[in-house]
């Protein structure tokens, strides 16, 4: 018996995952060629409907026009370089609040979620301005600051930082107490402490945060557009809208939608590069 | 010749809040502790659960102060953690983000071992623990035996003088933990370390420990100190059921039985309150 429960642990790996075979290599490939046809198919489906119901009288196509319609719109306005245009200046304004944000929110995050004296200072703050719509102070935010760019990159950097701050704070509030304890039995230095404890046992919160800041950098920034700009690509929906350039309107929203799917995806991958290490889920 | 660990009249009181009210009292988790332990010896404390166990071990690894009497190590008073006192705990305590390589590095880290010796002594380690092969794998990606023994190593490799291990194998399912228990008992072996081990197991005491001693229920002080002569188990086939064993093992029942009953009661009497 001795015997048995002395030979090497490979025995007991029972949660460790199997060898890759080449067998289930083929079987996850043939998974994920079947995931990646149904996310497509209810894409198409969609835009089959869209293309479909306008022909055949079921919506105005005058409000709604068919896809291929907005297709050739939305090509006319890349090729006449406005589309180019619009897309710049508002992914120049987003990518600046949004970076903004996550320069300033990351630390200050940090700093109130290890930093019992400044969260006690600090908190009623955040409780009050965390409830307040970030939109509701746009006119504010425009009062103060105009309507240039100063005020569009204000509302997003303001609009971003809340996610990214509080999710910072709940990272390092989060942090395991055995580590911690791990990390004082060891007489490690508060520096120390930060940079291998605390740190890298934030990031996969503190990047949920960012991910959702993204998310919003988008939203608030087409809002802002929409109320006082001339360029962007909200100022482009608004204006079509407004010279009932309805195709026009259409291919700026696809615009949008396709930014924040692309912008996600690329946070999605840097999340995972960074959080290789977690428990992959149902695991 | 004072010993390598003394705790002299070691007392701890918390602080506690009164339900329902602003006042506090004073709460006495362990009561004047008096034991010594020699260098290279393997001491097994043994308690009733919430007896204090845990709280003797904060306060040899430094994580908390005494409110009365001293603990000395090597003739100097215990202030405060310190590399020379390695604690494993039942939790694992392992960076999840760190491989079973980069979680032994960590205690190597600490101490200031250079960079390109910390590798290889991190190996060495790794191997001591039975773990070669096991180097780059996650925490979950192992069982929690092969974490355990990660974690082991990690306070080996920073060779603290004492290891002080809090129901390290309480988590864990019984041949894990046998198997576990034996290689323990063989790097002790190996590496002479000073081992002060807590668990509230009896079986495990009497196998591990050449003393074991019987804490008290709540207040923990010691009842009783059980020299345990079984010789070198690990070379020994089928120990556990030898009469010798559960000599000690009835004999350490006995001392606890009313302990454990006690402990009960007061759990009782706090819920009842
Ligand atoms: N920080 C603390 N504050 C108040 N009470 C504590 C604290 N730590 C432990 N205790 C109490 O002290 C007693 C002993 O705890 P512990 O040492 O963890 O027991 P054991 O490890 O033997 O189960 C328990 O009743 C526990 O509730
Ligand atoms: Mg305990």
């Amino acid at each position: 018996m001795t015997a048995v429960l002395e030979t090497p642990p490979k025995i007991d790996d029972r949660r460790a995952p199997a060898p890759k075979s080449p067998q289930r290599t083929l079987s996850r490939v043939a998974d994920a060629l079947l995931t990646g046809i149904s996310k497509i198919a209810a894409i198409a489906v969609l835009l089959a409907v869209w293309e479909a119901a306008p022909r055949l009288g079921l919506v105005d196509a005058t409000f709604l026009p068919p896809f291929s319609t907005v297709v050739q719109a939305w090509w006319d306005l890349a090729v006449s370089g406005k589309l180019l245009d619009n897309t710049q200046a508002s992914l120049v304004r987003s990518l600046s609040g949004f970076g903004l944000a996550v320069a300033a929110a990351v630390p200050l995050g940090l700093l109130i979620g290890w930093y019992k004296p400044v969260a006690t200072l600090l908190g009623p703050l955040l409780e009050v301005f965390r409830n307040t719509a970030a939109l509701a102070l746009l006119p504010v935010f425009v009062l103060l600051l105009g309507i240039g760019e100063t005020s569009k990159i204000a509302i997003v950097f303001y609009a971003c930082a809340w996610p990214i701050l509080l999710n910072t704070i709940s990272a390092v509030r989060a942090v395991d107490p055995t580590l911690l304890r791990l990390a004082r039995s060891m007489d490690l230095s508060g520096f120390r402490l930060f940079q291998k404890v605390i740190l890298p046992a934030a990031v996969p919160t503190v990047f949920t945060g960012i991910r959702l800041a993204g998310a919003v950098s988008i939203l608030v920034l087409v809002a802002a557009e929409m109320v006082g700009a001339k360029a962007g690509l909200g100022y482009l929906i608004n204006a079509s809208q407004f010279n009932f350039a309805i195709p026009q309107m259409y291919a700026g929203i696809i615009t949008i939608s396709a930014i924040g799917v692309l912008f996600n995806q690329v946070l999605v991958s840097l999340e995972r590069r960074f959080t290789s290490w977690r428990v992959p889920v149902g695991a | 010749m004072s010993a390598h660990i003394e705790f002299r009249g070691v007392t701890k009181r918390f602080e506690v809040k009164v339900r329902g009210s602003r006042q506090h009292t004073e709460f006495t988790a362990v009561d004047t502790i008096d034991l010594d332990v020699e260098r290279g010896e393997f001491v097994v404390l043994v308690g009733p659960s919430g007896c204090g166990k845990s709280t003797l071990l904060d306060l040899l690894g430094g994580l908390t102060a005494p409110t009365g009497g001293e603990i000395v190590l090597d003739g100097k008073q215990v202030t405060g953690p310190g590399l020379d006192r390695g604690i494993v705990f039942q939790q694992y305590a392992l960076l999840p983000w760190r491989t079973a390589q980069g979680n032994v590095e960590f205690g190597l880290e600490a101490t200031g071992v250079p960079r390109r010796q910390r590798a290889a002594r991190a190996r060495e380690f790794l191997d001591l623990v039975g773990l070669t092969g096991f180097e780059d794998r996650h925490p979950h990606q192992l069982s929690g035996g092969m974490r355990q023994r990660v974690a082991i190593a990690r306070s080996l490799a920073y060779d603290p003088q004492v290891l002080l291990m809090d129901e390290p194998f309480a988590a864990l399912d019984a041949q894990t933990r046998e198997s576990l228990q034996d290689e323990l008992l063989r790097i002790w072996q190996r590496t002479g370390k000073t081992v002060v081990f807590i668990t509230h197991s009896i079986d495990e005491a009497v196998y591990l420990g050449q003393r074991v001693v019987v804490l008290t229920s709540r207040p923990g002080r010691v009842k009783e100190t059980v020299t345990i002569d079984l010789g070198d188990r690990t070379k020994q086939d089928d120990l556990r059921s030898s009469t010798e064993f559960a000599r000690y093992r009835h004999r350490i029942w006995d001392l606890l039985h009313d302990e454990v009953s006690r402990a009960q009661q007061q759990e009782k009497e706090v819920v009842g309150a």
